[in-house]
C-alpha cells in the first residue's frame, strides 16, 4: 500500500473534521477543552462497552463464531447506547456546569452558549469515533500489504475512510439535534437520534457490501445534516445571505467591508 | 560509585497562574496568593557529586502572608459589572492557560511518539539498565519479575526521595553554587551528549550519510543555543522549544533504560510521592516553598515551563541556584531547568495568548538529574506580585509546569505506543486520558488557589486508560475492525 492510499484515506475521514476543528474551534479554547472532554466522555463509554463484551466473550464458547459473531453485535449494540447514555450525561454535567456559572457570574449571557457545545461536544465525540475506527487501519495502510489478497473486498481502506467521515459528521449531527431535543424536552428527536445511530452501526453489518452499508449511511448523514441545520437556527434565507455575503450581521461581527 | 553518577531530580512542577489584578476576584485571599509565588521544581543529583539535590522552592499557596508585597490595585468590589466580567474573564482566563499547556505538552508527547514509532533504537531492548535498576526484569516466572521490578522502584523512589531531602538541605544552608554548578553541568551533557545521540539514531534510521564535521558543527550551535536559551536569555518560543526538546529527549531516555513493569510502577510510586511531597506538611517540597518564602528569595526552578515571559527578580542574582548533574556511568540523564524569573518592572502586560511583548527572563537553570531517578513535583502558585527589592509588583499572567511532568506525560505516552502492541488506540486514549487529568489539575488550581502535584490526577487517569484500553478496548476494537462494524 503506498502513500498516497495512506494519505488519501487520511484526508477522506478526517479533512471536514479538522477543517471544522481549525476554522471554529481552534481559537477558542474553552471549546477545545469542551472538544476533549467530549472525546473524554465517549472514550468512556466506550470502556465501558468493551468491559461488559469482554465479560461475556470469556463466559462464552469460544469456538463457536456464530456465537462470537452474536456477542459482537450485542457489543455494538450495546456500545451504541452506551455513546448514547454518556452523550445525555455530558449534557446533564454540562448543563450543571454552565448553571453553575451562571449563577456565579449573575450574568445574562454564559461564555459559551448550549448550541456551540452541542457543537463542539458532537464533534468531540466524532473524532475520538473516528480515530478509534481507522487510525489502526490507517497505520497497517503505511505498511506492505496486499489488499484483499484472501478474496475480501479491495476497497477496505477506501470504505474504511469514507465510513469514518460519514461517523464524525454524523456525531457531529447528533450532538446538536440531541442536546437541542434535551433543551426543549422533545424526547421524540431523542428517540430519533438514538435510532437513526442503532440504524447506521446495523448497516454496517453488510459489509463487505459497501453498496449497502454506505449509501443509506450517506443519505442519513445528509438528513441528518438538514435537520441539524435546522435546529440550530439555519434556513435558507440564512443560507442565502451567508452564501452571497449579505449577512449584515457576520459582516460586522467579523469587520469586513459589504 | 564513584563513576555512577547519580542524579536524583526532583522534579517539581509548578504552576503558577498570575492573576492580573484587575482581573482578579476582589477577594482577600487571592490577592494573598498572588504574593506568594514559588515554583517548585525537580532537581537531579549526581552520584560522584556528591548529589546535589537541587529543589526549586515552590511556593506554598496556601501561606496567605506575603513578603512586603503591597496588595496590587483592586478593583472595587462596589461594582457588579466587574464582578461579571471577572468571572468571564477568569474562566476564559482559565481556559487560556490550560490551552497554552495543553499545546506544548501535546507537542513533547508527539515528539516522543513519533521518535519512537519511526527510530527504533530507542524501544530496542538493553542488556542492563540504569544503575538503579539493577534487578532484571528477564526472569522465569512472574512472580520474580513482580519482586524484581518492587524492588527497583522502590530503590528508584528512595533514590528521589534522598536526593530531595538533600536538596532541601543545600537550599536550606544555602549551597547555591554547588546547586549551579550542578544544573549547569546537567543540562550540558543533556543538550551535548543526549542530543548528539539521538540525532546520530535518527540519521541511522533514515540511512542519511553525514560527515562528523557537520555533526559537530549542528550539534555544537544546537547546545550553544540551547544553553543560552535556557540558562540567560533568549526568544520566550525558542526557549519553550529547547524545553520541550529536552523534556522529550529525557522521557526517551527512561523508555530505553527502564524495564517495563518497573516503568509502571515508577510512574505511580512517583505520582503518590509527588502527592505526598507537595501536600503534607513535612513534604520537601513544601518546606522548600515555605523557606524560599521566608527568605522572599525566588525559588530557582528546576526545569519550569513557562507560557508567559516572566518578571525580573533584581535580587535574584545571587541566590540563583544552579545544578549540573553528573553521570558516570549510565547515559540516562534527566534535566531539568529551573527558570528564574523576575518581575519586569514595566508596564502590564495584558494577556493575550501568553504572549507578551515585554517580558525578560533572566536566567534558568537547568537542574539535570541522572537516570536514577526523577521527581517531578508540581505546585501551583501563584507568583508573587512583588518582591522587596522590586518596586513594581506588576505580575503578569501565565502559567508554568514543571518539566518533570512534561517528562512523565510524555514517557506515559511513549510507553503506551510501544508496549501495547503498536496499538494506536491506546496512544490515542492515554493522550486524552493526561490532558483530562492536566485540565482537571488547573480547575483544582484555580479553585485551591494553593500548589498542587501535577503527576496524580492525570497519571492516575493515564494508566487506568492504558490498561484498560490495552487490555478491553483493544480486542474489541480489532474484531470490530476484522469485520469492518463501525459503532
Amino acid at each position: 500500500m503506498t502513500a498516497a492510499v495512506f494519505f488519501g484515506c487520511t484526508f477522506i475521514a478526517f479533512g471536514p473534521a479538522i477543517a471544522l476543528f481549525l476554522f471554529t474551534i481552534a481559537r477558542e479554547p474553552l471549546r477545545v477543552i469542551f472538544l476533549i472532554a467530549g472525546a473524554f466522555f465517549w472514550l468512556v463509554s466506550l470502556l465501558l462497552a468493551s468491559l461488559v463484551w469482554f465479560i461475556s466473550v470469556q463466559i462464552s464458547n469460544k469456538d463457536s463464531a456464530s456465537q462470537q459473531k452474536g456477542l459482537l453485535i450485542f457489543g455494538v449494540v450495546l456500545s451504541v447506547l452506551l455513546q448514547e447514555t454518556f452523550r445525555f450525561a455530558y449534557y446533564k454535567l454540562l448543563k450543571k456546569a454552565n448553571e453553575g456559572l451562571l449563577a456565579l457570574s449573575q450574568e445574562e449571557t454564559m461564555p459559551i452558549s448550549i448550541r456551540q457545545l452541542a457543537y463542539v461536544s458532537g464533534l468531540g465525540f466524532g473524532f475520538m469515533s473516528g480515530a478509534f475506527s481507522v487510525v489502526n487501519i490507517l497505520a497497517d495502510s503505511v505498511g506492505p500489504g496486499t489488499v484483499g489478497i484472501h478474496g475480501d473486498s479491495q476497497h477496505y481502506f477506501l470504505s474504511s475512510a469514507f465510513m469514518t467521515m460519514a461517523i464524525i459528521l454524523l456525531h457531529m449531527f447528533w450532538g446538536v439535534v440531541f442536546f437541542d431535543a434535551c433543551e426543549k424536552q422533545r424526547w421524540w428527536a431523542l428517540a430519533a437520534v438514538v435510532t437513526s445511530h442503532l440504524v447506521v452501526s446495523c448497516l454496517t453489518f453488510q459489509n463487505p457490501e459497501y453498496v449497502a452499508s454506505l449509501v443509506p449511511t450517506y443519505i442519513i448523514l445528509f438528513l441528518m445534516g438538514v435537520w441539524a441545520f435546522y435546529t440550530a437556527g439555519g434556513s435558507l434565507r440564512n443560507l442565502k445571505l451567508c452564501l452571497t455575503c449579505k449577512d449584515k450581521d457576520f459582516l460586522l461581527a467579523n469587520h469586513r467591508p459589504r | 560509585m564513584a563513576n555512577n553518577a547519580e542524579d536524583v531530580e526532583n522534579n517539581m512542577v509548578s504552576i503558577k497562574q498570575d492573576q492580573q489584578e484587575s482581573n482578579t476576584a476582589p477577594e482577600p485571599i487571592q490577592q494573598q496568593q498572588e504574593a506568594t509565588g514559588t515554583r517548585v521544581r525537580s532537581r537531579g543529583g549526581s552520584g560522584p557529586g556528591g548529589g546535589d539535590s537541587e529543589d526549586g522552592g515552590g511556593g506554598s499557596g496556601s501561606s496567605p502572608e506575603q513578603n512586603g508585597q503591597p496588595p496590587t490595585s483592586r478593583p472595587s468590589r462596589g461594582v457588579e459589572n466587574e464582578e461579571d466580567e471577572d468571572e468571564e474573564m477568569t474562566l476564559k482566563y482559565g481556559a487560556k492557560h490550560v490551552i497554552m499547556l495543553f499545546v506544548p505538552v501535546t507537542l513533547c508527547m508527539v515528539v516522543v511518539v513519533a521518535t519512537i514509532k519511526s527510530v527504533s533504537f530507542y524501544t530496542q531492548n538493553v542488556g542492563q539498565g540504569m544503575i538503579y535498576t539493577p534487578f532484571p526484569e528477564k526472569t522465569d516466572t512472574v512472580a520474580e519479575r513482580a519482586v524484581n521490578s518492587i524492588l527497583n522502584a522502590t530503590i528508584m523512589i528512595t533514590v528521589i526521595i534522598v536526593m530531595t531531602f538533600v536538596l532541601v538541605l543545600l537550599y536550606k544552608y544555602r549551597c547555591y553554587k554547588v546547586i549551579h554548578g550542578w544544573l549547569f553541568l546537567s543540562s550540558l551533557l543533556l543538550l551535548f551528549f543526549f542530543s548528539y545521540i539521538y540525532l546520530t539514531e535518527v540519521f541511522k534510521t533514515y540511512n542519511v550519510a553525514m560527515d562528523y564535521f557537520t555533526l559537530a558543527i549542528i550539534i555544537w550551535n544546537f547546545g550553544v543555543v540551547g544553553m543560552m536559551c535556557i540558562h540567560w536569555k533568549g526568544p520566550l518560543r525558542l526557549q519553550q522549544a529547547y524545553l520541550i526538546m529536552i523534556s522529550a529527549l529525557m522521557a526517551l531516555v527512561f523508555i530505553k533504560y527502564l524495564p517495563e513493569w518497573t516503568a509502571w510502577l515508577i510512574l505511580v510510586v512517583i505520582s503518590v510521592y509527588d502527592l505526598l511531597a507537595v501536600l503534607c506538611p513535612i513534604g520537601p517540597l513544601r518546606i522548600l516553598v515555605e523557606t524560599a518564602q521566608e527568605r522572599n528569595e525566588p525559588i530557582f526552578p528546576a526545569l519550569i515551563y513557562s507560557s508567559t515571559m516572566v518578571w525580573l527578580v533584581n535580587m535574584a542574582d545571587t541566590d540563583r541556584p544552579k545544578r549540573s548533574s553528573e553521570e558516570a556511568g549510565s547515559p540516562q540523564q534527566e534535566t531539568q531547568e529551573a527558570a528564574v524569573a523576575s518581575p519586569v518592572p514595566s508596564s502590564p502586560s495584558q494577556d493575550n495568548g501568553g504572549f507578551t511583548s515585554s517580558w525578560v527572563r533572566q536566567q534558568q537553570h537547568q537542574l539535570g538529574p541522572l537516570q536514577s531517578t526523577e521527581e517531578t513535583r508540581r505546585e501551583i502558585q501563584q507568583m508573587p506580585s512583588a518582591r522587596p527589592p522590586v518596586e513594581d509588583d506588576e505580575e503578569e499572567r501565565g502559567v508554568k509546569l514543571g518539566l518533570g511532568d512534561f517528562i512523565f506525560y510524555s514517557m506515559l505516552v511513549g510507553k503506551a505506543s510501544v508496549t501495547a502492541g503498536g496499538d494506536w488506540n491506546t496512544t490515542l486514549a492515554c493522550f486524552v486520558a493526561i490532558l483530562i487529568g492536566l485540565c482537571l489539575t488547573l480547575l483544582l488550581l484555580a479553585i485551591f488557589k494553593k500548589a498542587l502535584p501535577a503527576l496524580p490526577i492525570s497519571i492516575f487517569f493515564g494508566l487506568v486508560f492504558y490498561f484498560a484500553t490495552g487490555n478491553l478496548v483493544r480486542p474489541f476494537m480489532d474484531k470490530l475492525a476484522l469485520h469492518q462494524f463501525y459503532i
